[in-house]
């Protein structure tokens, strides 16, 4: 990839107590590519995600998204920098005391200041993309683990942000369904030309939407490449993941 | 908040009226006094009992629910969500349920003690032929207004407890599941405590002020 990059974590070191969990990770996202970022429960994947978008403190190490370094920002210039970035969060994280539609406004009525018709509009496409139209008036409590994931990625992408960052998209998912959220993905990927961090242990997922991948191992970046060159590796840890 | 605890406060409050006038008419009666019920009942239940049993009641109600309700989304990544979406989830959340138990509760007292009011002159219109405009006459020369605003200014400081206990265990809570159900008791607990303390706080400043 020689595009630009949109993210771009250097040294990054975060540690809870005596526990190091990230230590000296270093990642970047290029504009327009899918990269997954792959490693065991616990190893840090959420902290450092969590770290990117300014909902942890990081020890050391600098976090750039979009060319701004996120510790320097204010408030004010931090919540402006989020609205570039979407998010889907592994429990989909839908606010459950409003129905989809008022999920879907929620982003759009605090951040643009759009007519009654066109929020409408936005709302209406959203759903189209994700196919889910005819729940525009349900609660997040009458929908399928599936459908309330489908939800929380058109809210994410309801803004238009640059860049999307998937926390664990297929867990907790039968197979069929995962296959449906990773297709969304990639017509989402093709129809917005998002940047897309990808955060998985689904192999399946990784080898279907990854233009790179990077392996998280002991708090580092331990490898990193395209699918087929860290499938082929002969490292033991590295075939561990492809098992 | 407040209209869902409005038929909680009136049946409290109702109960309180009636149940407080048949306990104290015997006594009254021995010493002669009976006449005094309208004026008693009136003055402790508006400086006294209706604040803090409507509050203690909404504590129960109110803060165990947004002790809930923000744990719940605390676990679930909702107040995350929030935030990472570029909202400042403690003006959303936190502030406005502040606000929203701090305005409420004085009315709710105040229509407590009102129905509670009503309760006890149904029990003295029954059981001693007062008819409601004696009653009601008799309490309104019975109360001052020395009498209502240091329980209504408390009444404020009993809903901001409330709201800023509630929102503090629900926003702090974590372990999952248990831990909603933790922040959703000790805010209860420690909101049931603080009135008590908020209580002589102000009865105390009162005596000050007024005796």
């Amino acid at each position: 990839m020689e595009n630009k990059a949109v993210i771009e974590i250097s040294h990054l070191y975060k540690s809870f107590g005596t526990v190091d969990v990230l230590k000296d990770f270093n990642l970047n996202l290029f504009e327009g590519e899918n990269l997954v970022l792959m490693g065991k429960s616990g190893s840090g994947k959420s902290v450092m995600i969590k770290c990117l978008v300014g909902l942890m403190e990081v020890d050391k190490g600098s976090i750039k998204v979009l060319g701004k370094d996120i510790s320097k920002l204010k408030q004010n210039e931090l919540d402006e920098l989020r609205t570039d970035i979407g998010f889907l969060f592994q429990g989909s994280a839908l606010y459950d005391s409003m129905t989809v539609r008022e999920n879907l406004e929620f982003p759009l009525r605090r951040h643009s200041h759009n007519s009654e018709k066109k929020t409408e509009a936005l709302v209406k496409e959203a759903l189209d993309n994700v196919g889910l139209p005819d729940t525009i008036d349900l609660m997040p409590a009458e929908l399928s683990g599936g459908m309330q994931r489908r939800i929380a990625l058109s809210r994410a992408l309801i803004l238009k942000p640059k860049i999307i960052i998937y926390d664990e998209p297929t867990t907790g998912l039968d197979p069929i369904t995962a296959k449906e959220i990773i297709l969304l993905m990639m017509n989402i990927q093709k129809k917005y030309a998002t940047s897309s961090l990808i955060i998985t242990h689904d192999v399946d997922c990784a080898r279907v939407i990854s233009n790179r991948m990077i392996l998280l191992l002991d708090g580092k970046d331990y490898a990193e490449g395209s699918f087929n060159d860290l499938a082929k590796s002969d490292d033991p840890k590295i075939k561990a993941f492809f098992k | 908040m407040g209209n869902k605890s409005l038929l909680l406060v009136s049946v409290t409050g109702f109960i309180l009226g009636l149940v407080f006038t048949l306990q104290s008419r015997p006594t009254l009666m021995e010493f002669g006094a009976v006449s005094w019920m309208p004026s008693m009942i009136s003055i402790s239940i508006v400086r006294e009992i209706g604040p803090v049993i409507i509050a203690l009641i909404c504590a129960g109600r109110i803060g165990s629910s947004i002790g809930a309700e923000l744990g719940s989304m605390k676990v679930t990544e909702q107040i995350d969500a929030m935030e990472v979406s570029g909202t400042n989830p403690f003006k959303f959340l936190v502030v406005t349920r502040i606000l929203a138990a701090t305005c409420m509760l004085p009315i709710l007292v105040i229509i407590g003690d009102f129905v509670a009011l009503i309760g006890s002159a149904i029990i003295e219109n029954t059981k001693g032929d007062v008819s409601f405009l004696l009653y009601f006459n008799q309490v309104f020369e019975a109360l001052e207004f020395t009498d209502l605003l240091p329980a209504t200014i408390k009444t404020f400081f009993f809903g901001f407890a409330i709201g800023l206990v509630g929102c503090f265990k629900g926003y702090n809570s974590k372990k999952g599941t248990a831990g909603v159900g933790k922040a959703s008791n000790s805010a209860v607990v420690f909101t049931s405590m603080l009135l008590f303390v908020l209580d002589f706080i102000a009865v105390f400043i009162t005596d000050i002020f007024y005796n």
